[in-house]
């Protein structure tokens, strides 16, 4: 259940950018998770529902965007969808391939008043 | 002046601030920082990852064991230190403690994997010397631990023969991020249907970089080849 040390980084980076601005609320935050970033975006939810309790989040709307994989090629440099972490290159068959992208872990935005 | 609340502090209009930040930008920078010091005091860092009962503790017991007596002793001669993570208990440590090797055990309580924190508070109180090994055994744990980089040298995934050869594929992301897998209890072979071919090829296909051993800790087979590619990474990295 590591979405809950991460659940506790999302609301700790948001409070913080929210402070630079003197913000007294956080309306809404847009967090972008990758398929491959090794996050379950339900147990995230969970953990998030905890993890907002007397922060500025407490009342924010969660929107989360996936990210779908992308990989490349290292043999032909083809790219392509990628959709497990062990799909071999659709072009040449090799395993060699390196994510582009579906790692992502980030915080696209917050709205804060 | 605020026209709400007359205070001229705060914002009332409502407005969004694009960050794009990485959530886990706070752990890798103090993994980067560990990484940078380890790296300057000429530090050999091993992250050891694994699900619990693979025979982490066994395997480092045994490591240990050839780096500071016998032949490898000879090419070695480094100092030793042990971070243990566990959730609870310090039984880990009592082994290590026996083979007169500093160490330090961290209890998680409820937290499933060690993170970068840990290791710059466990580093703080160790101490240790230049030139010298520091092995990190993680949490027991196949999922959470591969999204956590503790500064490591590399990462050391073990693998045992109980588990059976589909665990690649069913936790592909601690794969992906090993550099060195070793399959443990290869001498439970007779006794097991795992598939070592299809185990082997299905570590491959996560990770077509990662280096593979197969030992047994407890009987001693193949530890002296894991041993000695560990010598030869000693060498390279001063």
């Amino acid at each position: 259940m590591h979405e809950l040390s991460i659940a506790q980084s999302i609301v700790q980076l948001a409070e913080q950018e929210a402070q630079k601005y003197h913000a007294w609320q956080i309306t809404e935050i847009e967090l972008e998770i990758g398929v491959f970033s090794g996050i379950e975006i339900q147990a995230l939810m969970f953990a998030l529902e905890f993890a907002v309790k007397d922060s500025l989040l407490e009342k924010a709307d969660i929107i989360y965007l996936p990210i779908e994989g992308k990989g490349e090629c290292r043999e032909c440099e083809s790219d392509f969808l990628l959709k497990s972490l062990f799909s071999p290159c659709p072009n040449c068959g090799s395993y060699n391939i390196q994510i582009v992208n579906g790692k992502e872990l980030r915080i696209k935005s917050i709205c804060i008043k | 002046m605020c026209e709400t609340c007359g205070c001229g502090e705060h914002l009332h209009e409502e407005r969004t601030v694009t960050l794009k930040q990485d959530i886990l930008q706070e752990n890798n920078q103090q993994a980067e920082q560990i990484r940078a010091y380890l790296r300057s005091k000429r530090i050999y860092c091993l992250n050891l990852m694994s699900s619990p009962g693979s025979g982490k503790t066994t395997l480092l017991e045994e490591t240990i064991r050839r780096l500071t007596v016998g032949t490898i002793r000879e090419q070695s001669q480094l100092p030793i230190y042990v971070i243990e993570g566990d959730q609870h208990t310090d039984n880990d440590t009592h082994r290590i403690a026996a083979l007169h090797v500093p160490v330090l055990q961290i209890n998680t309580g409820t937290g499933c994997h060690l993170e970068a924190k840990h290791t710059m508070q466990a580093i703080k109180q160790l101490n240790p010397e230049e030139d010298a090994i520091l092995f990190i055994e993680n949490v027991g744990n196949l999922v959470c631990p591969s999204l956590f980089d503790l500064g490591e040298t590399r990462k050391v995934l073990i693998v045992s023969t109980t588990e059976g050869e589909d665990k690649p594929l069913k936790y592909p992301y601690i794969f992906q991020e090993a550099d060195v897998c070793i399959i443990n209890k290869i001498d439970l072979l007779p006794y097991l249907q795992i598939d070592m071919q299809a185990l082997r090829s299905n570590a491959l296909k996560v990770n077509p970089h990662l280096r593979l051993f197969e030992v047994s800790a407890l009987k001693g087979t193949g530890m002296d080849i894991w041993c000695s590619w560990l010598i030869e990474e000693l060498a390279k990295c001063k």
